[in-house]
């Protein structure tokens, strides 16, 4: 984060309200405390954010003391850039693409540093931890620059940006380990708790008022936990009786099925869908 | 995550083999074996396995990236990969084995502290495998295997292991090599890979996963020299904190301690630690490679890029330079070109003054006469530098020895280089 700060202008924070962003905003204080933070934090706010996030993220950003800025889908939906999905497996999650090129571009960001881990996905394997994006935000996994020893190269041509991912090396069993080691806190919805869930495609939705249940659907209460936080629509939850981050980390140490394949309908459309959306500019 | 424990508890290796040695096999063997591999990454390779007609569960499709390379059947590029045993965490830099991509190895090897060389037990020392011992040697990887792959097509004979073991050990006395291990395994039955192979009694040495995860790593380190290249100056200049001034940065070598007398490189001042935070908490010494704050006793002029040692062992400060480096792109390198160097925390311009040798990575030849450096290439030239350069001879100090160029025109990383001791 410091490299990036020092190489670059004018770097932004991807901020989600998930755990790995969280983790990015505790580094990012040891970085430059007690300065502020040398960037804004960015959030890519899709309207169909769990009412948790928002309220954590509203209540980190204020203790904090840092500025935030927030890219909305809905915005770019009502600017007409992007056409809203329809149908019961409508979801905005491809939509944040041209709300987060547009904010970087707004904004004059050159750089945006994101919690992806190269763990979670194996498109994400090859990514770089300064990971270059040509001028339509895209993704060369072909032409990337090599990263040799911790010597990072942010030079850019104007228009570019990099990605950053300070995060590339964790596993998300690291990532836990590192918030309780850390006591961080988190948005309640990473707990067990009991929520109004329908099954879909073998998986748990939280009911939502974004998502028209087909036919055969129905609601029920059970007791759950996110693994990732995502949007309302197309991150589902685990039955799970972990309360606290203690039961977190044995769960997820005995885990036999990973974090996206689990949890994320947007992953699972095609076996290259990653790589896809990675490609287009996608975080 | 501080200090001594998390460092030494964590292994990061890098794999080399020629195609079809084994080596996608041999990772998607150590994932599964340490329950990495997930059930339905699992579930997903099976698929595909049983679509292409594959006679039994691939495991090298748990290591497949992205879909060109699926598509192709080959790895391109430098993909990582994680798992983690009871005593340790690994981080795997899967590098091609190619020809064409020492680039990738390079790459790969910058940042292992050992170095997987797979060979086939049919074929022994092949001319890649020396290649590969090479570049390990270059990159100085304190730590190499051998894995002896396919030990089942051979009838676990001891006899064909042996002779390449000698063969191997022959040619690693030239190279600069400190520690060599060699493993006879099978990456598709999983003897000697996790477990021991019963098949093998001959053989008494460690499994693949003891050695990685027992081999000593923590004395790998330099605890003499004291190098802290200054990352980032912290100077909050609010009501709260009117005068905090700390250098930030990541420790490169020795050990640092309040109190110490320290010169600040290229300006030459001296002064003194007077402490040192680590995540904003005082400690009581700092070493490689923790991430930490320094508060000096006077008030000097310090900034990025400068290095901070102890006044009786400094760096050096040049603007001419020696290097071995590995050239990374489609155009070639030659005398007189200008290029943008990293070194450290800090960037200057280069020209390159002087292309003494190519050397010839299969052999280790000097090629005296060559004119130019091409892709995948490795050579000896002279730089001079716009601005003086703070270092250490590769051979000393990974970190303060090791620089990239980078191209000017396109922002590429053109080369990996290793500075010789001027
Ligand atoms: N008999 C035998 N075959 C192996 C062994 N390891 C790998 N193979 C086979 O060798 C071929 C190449 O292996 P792969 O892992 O794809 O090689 P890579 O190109 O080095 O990644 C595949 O058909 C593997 O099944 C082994 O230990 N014994």
């Amino acid at each position: 984060m410091r490299e990036l700060a020092a190489e670059r202008e004018r770097p932004c924070l991807l901020f989600s309200g998930g755990k790995d962003s969280i983790v990015l905003l505790r580094l990012a204080e040891k970085a430059f405390r007690p300065a502020r933070f040398p960037f804004p934090l960015v959030h890519v706010d899709t309207g169909h954010n769990f009412p948790e996030t928002i309220e954590f993220r509203d209540r980190c950003v204020a203790s904090l003391g840092e500025r935030l800025i927030i890219a909305s889908v809905q915005a770019s939906i009502d600017r007409g850039r992007v056409t809203e999905e329809t149908g019961p497996r409508a979801s905005r999650n491809r939509l944040q693409t041209t709300t987060l090129l547009d904010a970087l571009e707004a904004h004059e960001f050159d750089a945006a540093i994101g919690g992806a881990r190269r763990d979670e996905e194996r498109a994400r394997a090859k990514e770089r931890i300064f990971s270059h994006r040509d001028e339509f935000g895209q993704w060369d996994p072909k032409n990337q620059r090599p990263e040799l020893w911790a010597l990072y190269n942010g030079r850019l041509k104007r228009g570019e940006h990099l990605r950053v991912f300070p995060l590339s090396n964790w596993t998300e069993l690291d990532v836990w380990e590192y918030i309780q080691l850390e006591q961080i806190p988190l948005p309640d919805i990473y707990f067990a708790h009991r929520r109004e869930v329908f099954e879909r495609d073998g998986m748990l939705y939280a009911a939502n008022p974004f998502v028209k249940l087909l036919p055969s659907e129905q609601i029920r209460v059970e007791q759950v936990r996110f693994r990732t936080i995502g949007d309302m629509t197309c991150t589902g939850a685990i039955r799970s009786a972990a309360t606290t981050l203690d039961d977190v980390i044995a769960e997820v140490a005995a885990a036999r099925i990973t974090e996206r394949g689990a949890t994320r309908a947007d992953d699972r459309f095609t076996e290259a869908a990653m790589e896809d959306r990675k490609r287009e500019g996608y975080f | 995550m501080s200090g001594v424990d998390a460092s030494s508890e964590l292994l990061r290796f890098s794999t080399a083999g020629s195609v079809d040695d084994g080596k996608s096999t041999l990772i998607g063997r150590l994932l599964y074996d340490t329950k990495t591999a997930f059930e339905d990454q699992l579930a997903h390779v099976e698929d595909v396995s049983r679509r292409r007609g594959d006679e039994r569960t691939n495991l090298a499709l748990l290591t497949d990236g992205l879909r060109a390379e699926r598509e192709q059947g080959i790895t391109i590029d430098v993909a990582y990969r994680y798992f983690a045993t009871p005593r340790r965490k690994f981080i795997i830099a899967d590098t091609p084995g190619h020809i064409q991509y020492t680039r990738n190895m390079v790459t790969g090897a910058s940042t292992a502290s050992l170095s997987i060389i797979l060979v086939d037990a049919r074929h022994g020392l092949v001319e890649q495998s020396r290649r590969h011992a090479f570049i390990a040697s270059l990159l100085r990887i304190p730590h190499v295997v051998f894995a002896v792959n396919k030990m089942d097509l051979v009838g676990w004979d001891e006899a064909t292991f042996r002779r390449i073991e000698a063969e191997f050990r022959d040619f690693a006395s030239r190279l600069d090599i400190q520690d060599v291990a060699f493993i006879p395994l099978s990456a598709l039955t999983g003897a000697n890979v996790a477990t021991r192979a019963a098949e093998m009694p001959w053989y008494h040495g460690p499994t693949l996963l003891y050695h990685l995860e027992t081999v000593h790593i923590s004395s790998d380190r330099n605890l003499i020299d004291v190098r802290f290249p200054v990352q980032w100056v912290i100077r909050p200049q609010s009501d709260e904190h009117p005068d905090y001034r700390g250098y930030a940065g990541q420790v490169a070598g020795g050990v640092l301690k309040p109190g110490d007398e320290v010169v600040i490189l290229p300006s030459g001042r001296t002064t003194t630690i007077a402490s040192i935070e680590q995540a904003g908490a005082p400690i009581d010494a700092a070493f490689a490679p923790m991430s930490v704050t320094l508060h000096l006793t006077d008030d000097v002029d310090v900034s990025r890029g400068d290095m901070i040692c102890r006044p009786n062992n400094r760096a050096q400060v040049a603007q001419v330079l020696d290097a071995m480096i590995c050239w990374m792109t489609d155009k070639p390198l030659a005398t007189k070109n200008r290029y943008a160097l990293k070194h450290t925390t800090r960037w200057t311009r280069a020209i390159v003054t002087e292309l003494m040798y190519r050397l010839d990575v299969n052999t280790g030849h000097r090629v005296q006469d060559a004119t130019q450096l091409e892709l995948n290439d490795l050579g000896r030239i002279r730089l001079r530098t716009t601005t003086p350069v703070i270092y250490d001879s590769y051979a000393r100090n990974r970190t303060t020895g090791s620089f990239i160029l980078v191209d000017e025109a396109t922002n590429e990383t053109v080369a990996a280089g290793m500075l010789v001791a001027g």
